[in-house]
Formats: structure tokens, C-alpha cells, sequence
């Protein structure tokens, strides 16, 4: 049956294929749920790839204590409503005063979301953890296979990935490694947000502009979630704005936009000429950022 | 309406492949700012001269670092008619492999070619791995046509040379476009530097080309993935219909039990439903439903073509795990028929598979799946080999037919025909059927020949053959009468362990001593005596692996029938003669014994 969004319906048919093999290979899978809007669609997918069953994973949430509260809202709300096991799991440093601005950006990335990710992933047993990443997002990520073989100590090597054909995907694993996998590979941040206005998914509101207290440092635009030490030059003003992607609330800059409402999303994204992690300071704090961590078992 | 077109790129090393996605995406605006800053930055870098476009797909460090693109990678982007998703591949050193791998999930190849070089060897390879893997379609691009001063002898030339290489493989008309991926000529939209040339871009025949099947083409197969049950009244399969349509009311054959029910209900998308049957059948994952009507292969031995995917070569004797639809089951490379000279793309002798060889071969599994030829139907004739100790993906494979002679059987049996015999999805018990007799006297022909049938039949089953456990469970027990009763005890657990847990265990031993033979008999209860009979005269002549000759040499110290005696079993279930009856009689007799066993 043609139809207007066959390329959605594509996309869809394979993401449920791939949340359908997980949870039947391996016996201990998670969903990797980061409130984003990534999450959001691969929360939505999973309702159908079971239904009128439950999804048969619970939802891990690796929370760094730096998120905007409104995500930590939104991601209760939304394992509720799903009826899903909801695992938090956070670093210990986190209690013990770790942050972005004593550690950097880079070290505090390494422990409160990698090496907490890793711990997560060992003390809960998991041997397939399923992520909303996509290879479209940034150009490390382009290599990497829907099913994602990580060793004993969660490490991804890009040199030596398993060849990956058809929709045959090799699940097998030994004690103590695990498993990345990825229903999104194929989807790009436009088939995101259509399939969200098409579907009606609840995002987080940060995703939607309006008047916003931020700190402007040069041409960042940082949310006041968290105490930010100041420097020379910072102002606080009311901005029209809205993220366009979602991690750390320091860590994450905000757009200015005019978009509140998904068509509006989607018509902005249209005219966009830069990169949806390009506000994301941790993907740039050195050249082939991502791969490093990605190496370390970052997901 | 928008769909989606997937496909893959290859091309030797500096034909400009890379410069040419790079182009594409920024032709499409499919490259943002911040990373084109990115990559003048690195232009600046390096030595590449202005924007280097390669350096947009060249993603990883090291591929950076050495100017190479190592792995496949998945590139984006989209026009208001369609969204592309492009296998971008290497050319150099592994590129069959790579090549294979973004080719499986491509409907679409293009294919670059240096004007200046014309159709290489790697040309040709890489129109033949596209072909074989099920690619159809192909577009020919004439790169770096600014170096030859865009002269159309030059393109006409290479379209009429390479034309003709593609008209031997099994593919539909190549379309030809001569581009400067450096420049744009062609490739998004049409150059001023070729008036001579009248067709559309690249990027306007990537927009136009039909390459979507029909959806519902072909008959029903639809491979369950698992089974849905949110409580005791509902029952359902998840699962996709990789050919044909699922609809209410319509009959289908669950294989391999061969039940047929029809579809009671479909709830979920369309295209990835969860189906409920109106029988309530005993199927789960790895299972398939199909058109009763045209029901696929079920067998354990096929024919396919291999592309070996590791480092290490393939083992003959060793089991592969080998995953298919959503099936996974222990495979044999039985043999390999021929190995494709990657020179002449013709086939040469047999030889040891190593990485990147394209093969065919005939493959044994233990349990029989459900497929199709891959030239029909890419989804059911596809299937990866899984080596068992490392996990790694060692071979892609293309089934291309069965082998075996019970093609008919399984056929009509699928279909619901024959139904006396025992399937899968009725379970059978456990039994031992034990074969005794003197070397050479055609015990593990026989026992391999039931074996065959009876795993013909679905049933599960194991074989335990002497020469194979004196080398693993027996290894280093000599041939005294006391490690021969020790040899025939290890033999006799196992095989109680397996008919204990429903398996019919097949073990072939010479196993001379008549006590012994009886005290596994006792201890085990199901159990068959096969008694494999040939005189001794027979036996030595037929000697095959040279012992009765180093018996009587006196190099072989006790060898039974020459010095030691073989104490023959007074009231076997079975005798068969094997010097005066033939092999399918020996057979028959066998098999009815079992059958005997098992109704007890």
C-alpha cells in the first residue's frame, strides 16, 4: 500500500525487527533510556514490537545528576505510564561532589556516564543493552553495527567489528561481554521528528521554544538547572529558545528558535545548516571525541 | 509519497569514491556546516588540496590518519522524493567482505570507474560480488572525466567495454553517467562540460530508478520471531513477511512440523504484525509460516555459495553455528565444490577457504530449516556461518538448492502428505540402537546411513561412532580386554544419558565381548543390537584402512578376528548381512526395528 510516509514505515518495520530479535537472543536486555527524543521514539517502538504484550525489558536510566529537571520528571512519568521496571543507576562520585567544572567535561563524561554505564551494565547482569543512537549523528557512529559487540570491560573496537549482513545478526556472547544494540541506526533527526508528529509522542517541553532564563557565555546559550561558576563576561538574560538535542544541562547548549510546535520543529530542521550535537561540548572537547569514548565503552 | 532507496558504492582505491558521497551529501545539503568546517580544517591539515570532500565519510582516526576508508559506513540523505541510505564501502585489501556486507542490504550498486584507467580487474569484482549478492541494479559512474578533458571517446569506450562485462552477469541494463565528483559535473545535477551527453545526473536517476518490489511478491513466508503472550488468552507470533501477504482467513503451513491451520488475527503494523492462528500449534521462534501452496525447501543438506569473512580458514570437521531467518542450527561445510578464481571470476579447483574467497560448497545441518534458493527470495536463501569458540561471523552464505535425494519426501511431508512418520513437532523417545561387529564390516556406513534418515524424519538425534570416541572420550585407552570393556562402558553412558533425555543415540563399536554389550543393555532398557555381519574373509579383503594387513603383519597386537576373538550377540534385534545384502535392504531392516522400538 503506497502511502505518504513509506520511508517511515520502513524504518519502523526494522527497528521493531531489531527490539524482537533482542528480546528473544539474549536474556537479560535493557533499554537504555535517555529521555531524549531518540528515547522517546524507541520507547514508542517497543510498546508495538510487543504488543498487546509489555515490552520485555526494563528501562535503565544511567543519571548523571546534571540532567534538566524536567527530564527527570518526564522519564518517570513516561516509565509509568508504560508500566516498565525503571532502573537509575548513578555514579557514587556523583554524591561525592564529582562535576563538569572541577573534573572538565571530559573526565566527568568518562565517570558519570561511560563508567557508570559499565557498572550498570555488570552489576545488573545485562548482556544486550538497546540504545537510540544513529549513524547519521556524528561520523564515528557511521561504522557501527546494530548489533554492537562489546568485550568483558565494555569496550567497542572499530577495527575489528563483526561483518554485519542482511538482517542477520550474530548475538553471541560470552560471560561478561555484552551487547549494544541499535533500532535507530537507520534513522536520521528529520525521520525522528516526523515519525513523532506523525505518531504524537510526548518529547520533553525543552524541546519546544519559549522565554527561557539562560546564561549567555560568547555564543553559548547555558541553561541555570545547575550553579555554574561565573566568568568574566557571562550575562543572564530571558532568551527565546529550545534545545535541539538533550544531555547534561551544562553540557548542552540551547538554540535560539521560534519553534513551538513539532510542524514548527520540523520546517526549522529543514533550514538547518549545523549539526544537531554541534551544542553538545563533550563531542568536540578533542578531534574524534566520540570514537574515544565510544572506545571506552561509551554509548 | 517518499520511500526509501538503499544502496551501496564501490570502487578501486582513488577512483574518487569517497569524493563522490562526499559530493552527493553536499550537493543534498546533507552535510552541515560545522562538519564541513570540520573538514577544511583537516583539507588545511593534511595535504589535500582546498575542500577535500573524501574527508566526509573518512570517519574514523585511523582512516583519517592513513587517508583510507577501512569499514563500512552508512551514510545519509534525503530529497524531497526519497530518502537514501548508502553502504559505503573500501576498495582496497578486505573489500570483498565489505563489499558483500553493504551490498546484502542494497537494492542499488554504483559502481566508479577512473576515466583515465578504464574497467579494471577490481571493475569487474565488484559488478560480480554486487551481482551475486542478489543486486540487480547498477549505475555505472565515469569519475574524474575533468582529467581526460571530458572527451566522449573516452566515456563511450569504457561504457562499450564494461557493458559487455556486465551483460554476462545476471543483471538488468547498467546505466552509464560520465562525472566529475571533484567538480559536480553530472553528479547531482547535469554538467555544461558534457553537451554530448543527454541522460539525467547521478543523483536524478538515484531519485527515478523502480527499484522497490511489489511488497506482496512471491509466496507467504513469514519466519516467527517469537511468541506473544500478555496472558492465557492470548496467543500470537511476531514476525515479519519477508515475501507474500498474511490475511485473515488464508490457510498457512507451519513448518518444519508441516501443520496447517489458518490466520485467525493480525494486530500490529502492517508490515511487522503479530499473527494468531486458529489451531492452537505448537510453533515458536525460528519456525515459518508459509503459502501452503508453495512451501519452501525443508532439508538438511543444500547447495550454497560462500564468501569465507575471517582470518582464520574454514575447518572441514568442525560444527559452525549457522543462523538463517530466524533459525539457528549446527552446520558442516561438507564440502567445498569449487573455489571462484577471483582473477578470472571463473571457477577453479577446491581448495582451503580463506578470507574473502567466493566458494560454492554443499552444506549439512543438524536440524532441517526452511529456505528458499537466494535468487528467488534473499531473505529465506541467506545465512551467516558463527564460529562456536570465538563467536565471530567466519562466512556469508546463498543457498542456491538442495542435494539431497529426499526432496520429494520432505516436499509432500511439508505439504502434509505423509504424516506417518515422526516429526519435530512430535517428539519421539529415546533409544540406543548399538551396531556391533568386526572392523570393516560396514558398521558406520550403516549407522551413518540410518542416521541420515532418521534426520530426514526431524528426529533428534546423535552418533557415536568408535574411531571418533577413541579419540576424545576414550582417548588413551588401549585394546586390552580391560580398556575395551572400558572403551564399550564410556560409549554405553553416554549413550544412556542421551535416550534418557528422548534422543535416539547411534553408536557404532566393534564391541567383541558379548558381557559387555549386555551390561550396557541392561543398564540403558531401550536398546537396539544391530549385529553388522560379514565373514572375516570379507572383512579383510574390504579392509580400507590397511589394519587387517598390520594385524596379520603382527604390527596390530590383539586385533580382533585375527587374535582376538569376537564373540558374536546370540539373539540381536537386527542382523544384517552386509557381503549379501545390499545397503538399502540393511537400511530397511534397521529403521523398521526402530520403529518397532519406539511404538513399544
Amino acid at each position: 500500500m503506497p502511502s505518504e510516509n513509506s520511508h517511515l514505515e520502513a524504518l519502523e518495520a526494522e527497528s521493531i525487527y531489531i527490539l524482537r530479535e533482542v528480546a528473544a537472543e539474549f536474556a537479560r536486555p535493557v533499554l537504555l533510556y535517555s529521555i531524549g527524543k531518540d528515547s522517546s521514539v524507541l520507547l514508542r517502538l517497543a510498546q508495538k514490537a510487543f504488543s498487546p504484550a509489555r515490552p520485555r525489558f526494563p528501562l535503565l536510566h544511567v543519571d548523571t545528576t546534571f540532567k534538566f529537571r524536567e527530564m527527570i520528571e518526564f522519564r518517570d512519568r513516561a516509565a509509568r505510564e508504560a508500566g516498565l521496571e525503571l532502573i537509575v543507576h548513578t555514579h557514587p562520585a556523583a554524591a561525592e561532589g564529582a562535576n563538569p567544572f572541577r573534573l572538565g567535561t571530559e573526565k566527568c563524561c568518562r565517570l558519570l556516564k561511560t563508567r557508570a554505564l559499565l557498572d550498570a551494565i555488570a552489576r545488573h547482569g545485562i548482556d544486550a543493552a538497546i540504545g537510540g543512537a544513529r549513524r547519521e549523528e556524528e561520523k564515528s557512529r557511521a561504522k557501527e553495527r546494530v548489533y554492537s559487540f562489546r568485550d568483558a570491560h565494555g569496550q567497542w573496537d572499530p577495527k575489528n567489528q563483526r561483518p554485519e549482513l542482511w538482517n542477520l545478526y550474530n548475538g553471541r556472547i560470552d560471560k561478561g561481554e555484552s551487547i549494544r544494540a541499535f533500532p535507530l541506526s537507520n534513522w536520521t533527526e528529520m525521520d525522528v521528528w516526523e515519525y513523532i508528529a506523525l505518531e504524537r509522542i510526548p518529547v520533553v517541553p525543552l524541546y519546544f521554544a519559549k522565554p527561557r532564563r539562560m546564561l549567555l557565555r560568547a555564543e553559548m546559550l547555558i541553561a541555570l538547572d545547575y550553579d555554574v561558576p561565573p566568568e568574566p563576561g557571562d550575562r543572564i538574560e530571558t532568551v527565546l529558545c529550545r534545545m535541539r538535542s538533550l544531555g547534561c544541562a551544562y553540557c548542552t547548549g540551547a538554540i535560539r528558535s521560534t519553534a513551538d510546535t513539532l510542524p514548527k520543529i520540523i520546517e526549522e530542521l529543514r533550514g538547518f545548516r549545523r549539526s544537531e550535537r554541534e551544542n553538545r561540548v563533550i563531542d568536540h572537547d578533542r578531534e574524534g571525541s566520540m570514537e574515544l569514548k565510544k572506545r571506552e565503552g561509551y554509548f | 509519497m517518499k520511500d526509501l532507496l538503499r544502496f551501496t558504492t564501490a570502487g578501486s582505491v582513488d577512483d574518487g569514491k569517497s569524493t563522490l558521497i562526499g559530493r552527493l551529501l553536499h550537493d543534498t545539503r546533507g552535510v552541515y556546516e560545522d562538519q564541513l568546517e570540520s573538514v577544511r580544517k583537516a583539507s588545511r591539515d593534511g595535504n589535500a588540496e582546498g575542500l577535500d570532500l573524501a574527508l566526509i565519510t573518512d570517519g574514523l582516526r585511523a582512516e583519517r590518519e592513513q587517508a583510507i576508508t577501512i569499514d563500512v559506513a552508512y551514510r545519509y540523505f534525503q530529497t524531497p522524493r526519497r530518502k537514501f541510505i548508502i553502504a559505503d564501502t573500501p576498495g582496497h585489501e578486505q573489500y570483498t567482505r565489505n563489499m558483500a556486507t553493504g551490498a546484502s542490504t542494497a537494492s542499488l550498486a554504483v559502481i566508479l570507474l577512473d576515466a583515465r584507467h578504464g574497467v579494471l580487474p577490481q571493475s569487474r569484482r565488484h559488478a560480480y560480488i554486487a551481482a551475486l549478492l542478489g543486486i540487480r541494479k547498477l549505475a555505472v559512474a565515469v569519475n574524474k572525466m575533468d582529467l581526460v578533458d571530458f572527451r566522449r571517446e573516452v566515456f563511450e569506450s569504457i561504457r562499450k567495454e564494461f557493458g559487455a562485462v556486465l551483460a554476462k552477469l545476471d543483471v538488468e541494463e547498467p546505466f552509464f553517467v560520465p562525472v566529475s565528483a571533484r567538480d559536480g559535473d553530472n553528479v547531482a545535477t547535469r554538467g555544461a562540460r558534457t553537451p554530448w551527453y543527454d541522460g539525467p545526473s547521478l543523483l536524478e536517476y538515484l531519485e527515478t530508478v523502480d527499484v522497490a518490489p511489489a511488497a506482496d511478491a512471491g509466496p507467504l513466508r513469514f519466519p516467527v520471531q517469537l511468541a506473544i503472550r500478555p496472558n492465557q488468552d492470548f496467543r500470537g507470533y511476531a514476525g515479519q513477511a519477508v515475501s507474500g501477504r498474511l490475511r485473515v482467513g488464508d490457510r498457512v503451513l507451519a513448518l518444519p512440523s508441516g501443520l496447517e491451520t489458518r490466520v485467525a488475527s493480525l494486530t500490529g503494523q502492517e508490515a511487522c504484525p503479530t499473527v494468531c492462528l486458529a489451531e492452537q500449534i505448537d510453533i515458536g521462534r525460528g519456525d515459518m509460516l508459509a503459502d501452503p501452496a508453495a512451501p519452501p525447501a525443508v532439508a538438511r543438506e543444500f547447495a550454497a555459495t560462500l564468501i569465507w569473512m575471517a582470518a582464520e580458514p574454514l575447518r572441514p570437521d568442525t560444527a559452525y553455528l549457522l543462523k538463517h531467518t530466524t533459525r539457528q542450527v549446527c552446520a558442516y561445510v561438507r564440502s567445498v565444490r569449487h573455489v571462484v578464481d577471483i582473477g578470472t571470476l571463473e571457477p577453479g579447483p577446491a581448495a582451503e577457504l580463506r578470507l574473502n574467497d567466493i566458494a560454492e560448497v554443499e552444506i549439512e545441518t543438524h536440524q532441517p530449516i526452511c529456505f528458499d534458493p537466494y535468487r528467488r527470495n534473499r531473505a529465506t536463501g541467506s545465512f551467516i556461518l558463527i564460529d562456536m569458540i570465538s563467536n565471530r561471523t567466519v562466512a556469508a552464505g546463498m543457498i542456491l538448492d538442495q542435494v539431497n535425494t529426499h526432496r520429494s519426501r520432505e516436499r509432500q511431508r511439508a505439504a502434509g502428505a505423509v504424516a506417518s512418520e515422526p516429526t519435530l513437532s512430535q517428539p519421539h523417545r529415546g533409544l540406543t540402537v548399538w551396531f556391533t561387529g568386526l572392523s570393516a564390516s560396514g558398521k558406520t556406513t550403516l549407522c551413518r546411513a540410518v542416521y541420515e534418515r532418521l534426520a530426514a524424519r526431524g528426529c533428534r538425534l546423535e552418533l557415536l561412532d568408535g574411531d571418533t570416541v577413541r579419540k576424545h572420550l576414550s582417548k588413551g585407552l588401549g585394546f586390552s580386554r580391560e580398556d575395551r570393556d572400558e572403551n564399550i562402558r564410556r560409549i554405553g553412558f553416554v549413550a544412556g544419558l542421551l535416550t534418557r533425555n528422548g534422543v535416539i543415540a547411534l553408536a557404532a563399536a566393534i564391541s567383541p565381548y558379548r558381557a559387555a554389550r549386555d551390561e550396557v543393555r541392561a543398564s540403558i532398557g531401550d536398546f537396539v543390537e544391530v549385529y553388522v555381519n560379514a565373514p572375516l574373509e570379507v572383512c579383510e579383503a574390504r579392509d580400507p584402512k590397511g589394519l587387517y594387513r598390520k594385524a596379520r603383519a603382527g604390527q596390530l597386537p590383539a586385533f580382533t578376528g585375527i587374535d582376538d576373538p569376537y564373540e558374536p550377540p546370540p539373539r540381536p534385534e537386527v542382523e544384517c548381512r552386509t557381503d549379501k545384502e545390499s545397503l538399502e535392504e540393511c537400511i530397511a531392516k534397521v529403521l523398521a526395528a526402530i520403529d518397532r522400538a519406539l511404538e513399544r
